[in-house]
């Protein structure tokens, strides 16, 4: 019963924070109702028994991913945003219905999955888990041994996303001018730059 | 309706549809970013729901994975547009078209 509440206030507010994400104007609003949606997803995963996924939601998402985001709108100057419209003006007519249709085909699925008490039983039932010593043994008991390459291939990517994040974002005129004063100083003035040269 | 896979996978499509949403409608690129976020969001959700349900620990695998893929994802896309944000000022999905026509 006291799930039952949990797990309606739970959905409802992630639904509620979701819809705010993708209709509130500013960028900043948008990446906070964002972090509230992934704060009830986390406790979705809660209610239906799965602490590990609860709580590497909230470090993953909430602790690095939207912070990066804020991070990054802090850095752009989206100032002028306020006076743009926010949404594509005839594209909003695709995709409205596009997005419904997507609604219709994902709850289609949903509707037509059997139902829990059908489901599969694999290896994993809490009891096994329990017994092995947490979700977390049992996750580290398949992965490096099932999923080993799919899971060193993650890592890999990771290791790409890194690298390619930092060439991408480098400013340009570094590896050109490498003894060049940095813009930081010209812009403060040629006092400051004769001042503290490298 | 906590102990039914099916209610959860409802919210999991519901989100889905509403990061598709966004990434339809709204013209900035950091919003679509954001609504790319939230689709995936709906996707852990789903796969989270069938881990449990089906007592399978391949979701757990995948969720971890689709994690990555996430923050390698965002990472890159913020990098981007850093890197748009130095010659454009103004970053909107309708602005940005010297690379499409």
């Amino acid at each position: 019963m006291i799930d039952d509440i949990a797990f309606i206030y739970l959905a409802t507010m992630a639904v509620i924070a979701g819809i705010a994400t993708v209709l509130v104007r500013s960028p900043v609003r948008s990446a906070v109702s964002l972090v509230v949606v992934v704060f009830h997803v986390a406790g979705l995963f809660a209610v239906m028994g799965a602490l590990f996924l609860a709580v590497i939601q909230l470090i993953v998402y909430a602790g690095a991913i939207i912070v990066l985001f804020l991070f990054t709108i802090m850095l752009l100057d989206l100032r002028h945003e306020r006076s743009e419209p926010y949404l594509h003006k005839y594209q909003l007519w695709l995709g409205v219905p596009l997005a419904i249709l997507i609604l219709i085909e994902t709850g289609w699925i949903a509707l037509t999955t059997p139902a829990a008490a059908q489901a599969m039983h694999g290896k994993f039932s809490p009891e096994v888990i329990a017994e092995m010593g947490g979700a977390g043994q049992a996750l580290a008991s398949v992965l490096f041994t099932d999923y080993l390459l799919p899971f060193e291939i993650a890592g890999f990517l990771l290791l790409a996303a890194a690298v390619g994040a930092m060439i991408l974002a480098r400013s340009p005129d570094e590896d050109e001018m490498p003894d060049s004063t940095d813009p930081v100083a010209d812009a403060a003035g040629p006092a400051i730059a004769a001042e503290g040269g490298h | 309706m906590a102990e039914s896979l099916n209610a959860y996978l409802y919210v999991g499509a519901l989100l889905f549809a509403i990061g598709a949403l966004g990434v339809l409608v709204r013209r900035s690129l950091i919003v679509v970013l954001l609504s790319i976020e939230l689709m995936l969001q709906g996707v852990n959700l789903t796969m989270g729901a069938f881990a449990v349900f089906n007592e399978d620990m391949g979701g757990y695998v995948l969720m971890l994975i689709s994690l990555t893929i996430a923050a390698a994802e965002s990472v890159v896309g913020l990098a981007i547009l850093v890197t748009v944000s130095r010659r454009v000022t103004e970053l909107y999905s309708d602005r940005l078209k010297s690379l499409r026509w």
